[in-house]
């Protein structure tokens, strides 16, 4: 059942300790900083989170990193120079990193929205992340046998919602939110703006709301 | 010393954006290319109007413009290396899963990265030192080295120690696997594959030279 929120707070009100959380977003762009805002305030922490990075300078999961509500990062560049609360967390032993190459994150997430229980793929064969993985010889190529990234919850960004469920993005903060949004039991969404159903052209509908559970409108 | 017949081309080693020119001179017309972060985005400064080369970012885009200035940066949309870009007529965007196919699927006729260490048999190391204290950060470098159709490398063939960045067997942590297929550095273009590194050409000095500095065998490339 679709709901719409009236805050954020609301919108993320049931995760609970423990829970895996996908966080949409490249960088900043597609971040959903209200929504991260909103679960540095509803407490919940020992958190796994999925995000292509780790925070970005002193906001949004830099700073759910910073509170120590992170137990874990799967991500595939933490390192940035502006990465200082996960580089600062992660040199003291006070969160475990996943690092993945960042198409295998892709598509394991997007592998766990589609019911698939794992592919092999030649990303990272012969590399140290492949190290204690099953390996075979497919096509005269060496591939890695990976599996799928589920969540508790996603946490994404999109343009504009209509009363659906249905989801439009914005350029290159697209990136992980349609993924994250298919892979997760539940997805919140936070949209600049709601319209009626009808209102989005059916042709141009990006996510459709079959995997939308809340969308709350950030001004 | 004169330019001399055959492989040398030029009297003295290539500055970055030479050899970014000579990158983008190879490339050809109408490919879809894949620029890594670093030196390798100095080509799409030399890339032509008439060589109608689409350039992909790994975070979701075909058709990226050049970096944006003034009131163009909008958030939404930037490249690889988080820096804001434009968009080009004919642009698209498409969600990771798809970005990462287009890698992945062997779409991309060619990436250029940047590297640690290149072995003579085509591995590369490009993402971590492997040091105790370095934070690994691996990014999309696996996808694109094992998924383009061609990898360029672009590095100087020397560390600042001196020590040659063409080796017999990387030991930095490996990015892919006999993945290499050509290297342009500011002494010599290299051509990888089972024949072993040839010498396409050489930039202010001789291939004997050139193998002084280099612990693998080197063979001028036939044909080049």
């Amino acid at each position: 059942m679709l709901n719409f929120a009236d805050s954020v707070g609301e919108a993320v009100a049931g995760i609970k300790d423990g829970s895996t959380v996908m966080i949409g977003g490249f960088g900043n762009a597609g971040q959903p900083f209200e929504l991260i805002d909103a679960l540095l305030d509803c407490g919940a922490t020992g958190l796994t989170v999925v995000n292509n990075n780790a925070g970005q300078g002193d906001q949004g999961l830099a700073l759910l990193i910073k509170e120590g509500r992170v137990k874990k990062m799967i991500c595939s560049f933490p390192r940035q120079s502006d990465s200082w609360h996960f580089d600062a967390k992660f040199r003291a032993g006070e969160v475990e990193l996943e690092l993945v190459p960042q198409g295998n994150l892709a598509e394991r997430i997007r592998a766990a929205g589609a019911g698939i229980g794992g592919f092999f793929t030649p990303t990272g064969y012969g590399t140290m992340l492949a190290e204690g993985k099953e390996t075979r010889i497919l096509d005269g190529r060496g591939q890695v046998f990976e599996t799928p990234i589920h969540a508790d919850v996603a946490l994404i960004k999109a343009l504009t919602a209509d009363t659906k469920g249905n989801l439009v993005y914005r350029k290159t903060a697209r990136n992980f939110g349609p993924i994250m949004a298919a892979a997760a039991k539940h997805t919140v969404v936070q949209v600049s703006g709601i319209v009626p159903a009808g209102s989005l052209d059916p042709e141009n509908v990006v996510t459709p709301g079959i995997y939308v559970n809340s969308i709350v409108k950030v001004a | 010393m004169s330019i001399q017949t055959g492989i040398q081309t030029s009297r003295t080693p290539l500055g970055r954006d030479d050899l970014a020119r000579l990158v983008a001179r190879d490339i050809q017309a109408g490919s879809f290319v894949n620029l890594g972060i670093g030196q390798p985005t100095l080509v799409s400064n030399y890339l032509k109007p008439e060589q109608n080369i689409t350039l992909h970012t790994e975070n979701g885009m075909l058709g990226m413009g050049p970096v944006a200035t003034g009131d163009q940066i909008d958030g939404d949309l930037i490249n690889a290396g988080k820096i804001p870009v434009t968009e080009l007529p004919g642009a698209s965007y498409f969600h990771h899963a798809d970005s990462f196919a287009i890698m992945r699927g062997g779409h991309l006729d060619i990436c250029v990265l940047g590297a640690f260490q290149v072995s003579a048999t085509g591995d590369l190391a490009n993402w971590h030192t492997g040091g105790p204290d370095a934070i690994p950060a691996v990014g999309g470098a696996m996808d694109l080295a094992t998924g383009a159709k061609d990898v360029f490398v672009m590095m100087t063939l020397l560390t600042r120690e001196g020590v040659s960045k063409l080796v017999g067997t990387c030991t930095y942590p490996l990015t892919g696997v006999g993945c290499v297929t050509r290297i342009y550095t500011d002494k010599a273009v290299f051509l990888t594959g089972p024949g072993g590194v040839q010498v396409r050409e050489t930039f202010g000095c001789t291939l004997d030279e050139l193998q002084d500095l280099v612990p693998v065998p080197l063979t001028a490339a036939t044909g080049a």
